[in-house]
């Protein structure tokens, strides 16, 4: 049904580089297309401008050379289509988990001038997410009384409560337990397979990459280019334990002695 | 005694105050000062009594006027200090020259405010409100400036404008900084009406306190001045309070 799409492609990168300062590229040359509901994943190196690219996507940072272009209009400035989970929670100190998950419907039209009238439906959204992320219990609690793993949670649910076009999550799983980690994938898959909303995942972790992704993008060290474009054609919808088999485990192999290669030259 | 950690932690302060006042007299008893010059605790405490009725009055005309400068100081402080560090290109701008006023003694501005308008509350209000804006300027300015550009971009990615970000992130990331600096603002202001008061009013406890100690009653000076420092402690601890209940989540970590 993706593939179907003849229109413009919904995230387009035409020979993007962007230099931060004098000190040469952070990252190079990068072309690439994303469809609209593609769940695409960056790995790399660290340093190699991952993080970079995402600021360019979400017109965070404009680019120095090349165009970005997303949903057929070029990116001029941060767009409004956008959730994004950082690489931190940066969850607002001062606001209940429950507050910080509803800042988006605060800021993004249509729902901010709705805001109050319709603010005991909006939490109902809320509360749904913080459910499924298993949450439900600290809605009301403050960011720095939960765990890092459950403030991730919340950061997800607020890059995901005003229903967002394209998703960017920034190793929204780096600082959790392996048993959390994969928990939150089927969290996270379960979501884009019900809502099919676009996503740009970037990730250190090679598994997390194959099990979620449709197609997995490989980044050389500093300038970052993109070396290696996989589609990953597992079937869907996934379970966690094709991740123990084959030909999971071979297509991880693969990618990994790439990466491998990176590193060694 | 048994007392709990928190208790005892609460009589501290009281106990403080107690053995300041016994020391106090024991030294004026043991030296033998005359009263003229050096009045002891128990003195003073009667001149207090004696003279309750004009220190009362007095400490009114000091105390309404001060809250009034205060008042001003902490709009003016806050207006002048979102204004500011609303933009990186004003806080550089302008922080030289804040520093510079702020260099400036205040009493200095006294003369200039009676030619103005005379003798009488209005020099002690507006003294009151140049000693005690600058700290909540530059704390609102600072809190401001100081945003991280991380918790910015929360807000940048869902096409936040700048006046979002300054509402919903800038303001209450500095309202810490703001009540901090509500504290030692109250505490300036008394120190810039007594000062106006002394020299240019006929009201006022710094004119009470001129005026008893050119006629040598040093007992009702230095009643005059627990007064000051008995009203700038409660105002400091009401903020304290406000300051607390107000931006718990700034303190977490001291409970
Ligand atoms: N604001 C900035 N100013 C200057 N240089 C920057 C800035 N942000 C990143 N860089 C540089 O750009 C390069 C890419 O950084 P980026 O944060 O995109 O890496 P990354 O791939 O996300 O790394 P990691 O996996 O460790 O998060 C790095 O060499 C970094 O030093
Ligand atoms: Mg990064």
């Amino acid at each position: 049904m993706r593939e179907a799409n003849t229109e413009a492609p919904f995230v387009s990168f035409d020979q993007v580089s962007l230099a931060y300062d004098g000190s040469g590229n952070a990252i190079e040359d990068i072309s690439l297309t994303v469809e609209e509901g593609e769940f695409v994943a960056f790995v790399g190196p660290s340093g190699c401008g991952k993080s970079t690219f995402m600021k360019l996507c979400t017109g965070l940072h404009p680019p120095t050379a090349g165009s970005v272009r997303v949903d057929g209009e070029p990116v001029t400035g941060p767009l409004k289509i956008s959730g994004m989970a950082f690489q931190n929670a940066n969850l607002l100190p001062w606001r209940t988990t429950l507050d910080n998950v509803l800042l988006p419907l605060e800021i993004v039209r249509p729902y901010r001038s709705q805001f109050r009238k319709r603010r005991t439906e909006f939490v109902g959204w809320a509360r749904d997410l913080l459910r499924t992320v298993g949450l439900e219990d600290y809605e009301e609690q403050f960011p720095w009384q939960l765990s890092g793993g459950m403030q991730q949670r919340a950061s997800i649910c607020r890059a995901l409560i005003h229903r967002p076009r394209l998703l960017m999550l920034d190793e929204p799983f780096a600082a959790l337990d392996a048993f959390t980690r994969e928990e939150l994938w089927c969290v996270l898959r379960d979501l884009w397979e019900s809502q099919r909303f676009t996503v740009v995942l970037v990730t250190h972790d090679l598994r997390e990459a194959a099990f979620l992704a449709d197609t997995v993008y490989v980044m050389s060290r500093r300038p970052g280019r993109i070396i290696e474009r996989r589609t990953i054609d597992l079937p869907r919808p996934r379970e966690l334990a094709i991740t123990y088999g084959e030909p999971f485990t071979t297509l991880v192999q693969s990618l990994r002695k790439q990466i491998g290669e990176i590193r060694g030259t | 005694m048994q007392l709990s950690e928190k208790s005892r932690q609460r009589i501290a302060p009281w106990a403080a105050v107690v053995i300041l006042v016994m020391i106090w007299e024991a030294t004026v008893r043991l030296l033998d000062v005359p009263e003229f010059i050096f009045p002891g605790a128990w003195a003073t405490a009667q001149a207090l009594v004696t003279f309750a009725g004009p220190i009362g009055v007095h400490s009114w005309q000091t105390f309404w006027t001060t809250m009034v400068g205060f008042g001003i100081g902490v709009v003016v402080g806050l207006v002048l200090g979102f204004i500011i560090g609303s933009s990186k290109f004003l806080y550089h701008a302008c922080y030289p020259l804040l520093v510079g006023f702020n260099a400036i003694p205040k009493v200095a501005f006294v003369p200039i405010l009676v030619v103005w308008f005379g003798i009488g509350s209005v020099p002690a209000i507006l003294t009151a409100f140049l000693i005690c804006f600058f700290p909540i300027v530059v704390n609102v300015a600072t809190g401001l400036a100081t945003l991280e550009p991380e918790l910015e971009d929360v807000l940048r990615v869902l096409g936040a404008k700048r006046l979002d970000v300054l509402l919903k992130v800038g303001l209450p990331r500095s309202l810490p900084y703001f009540f901090a600096s509500l504290k030692v603002a109250i505490t300036l202001a008394f120190v810039g009406t007594v000062v106006s008061e002394t020299v240019a009013s006929n009201q006022g406890i710094g004119y009470l306190m001129m005026s008893a100690g050119s006629q040598m009653r040093m007992a009702l000076v230095f009643a005059g001045l627990i007064v000051i420092s008995a009203m700038a402690m409660v105002m400091y601890e009401l903020f304290a309070q406000l300051e607390k209940r107000m931006t718990a989540w700034a303190h977490r970590g001291q409970r």
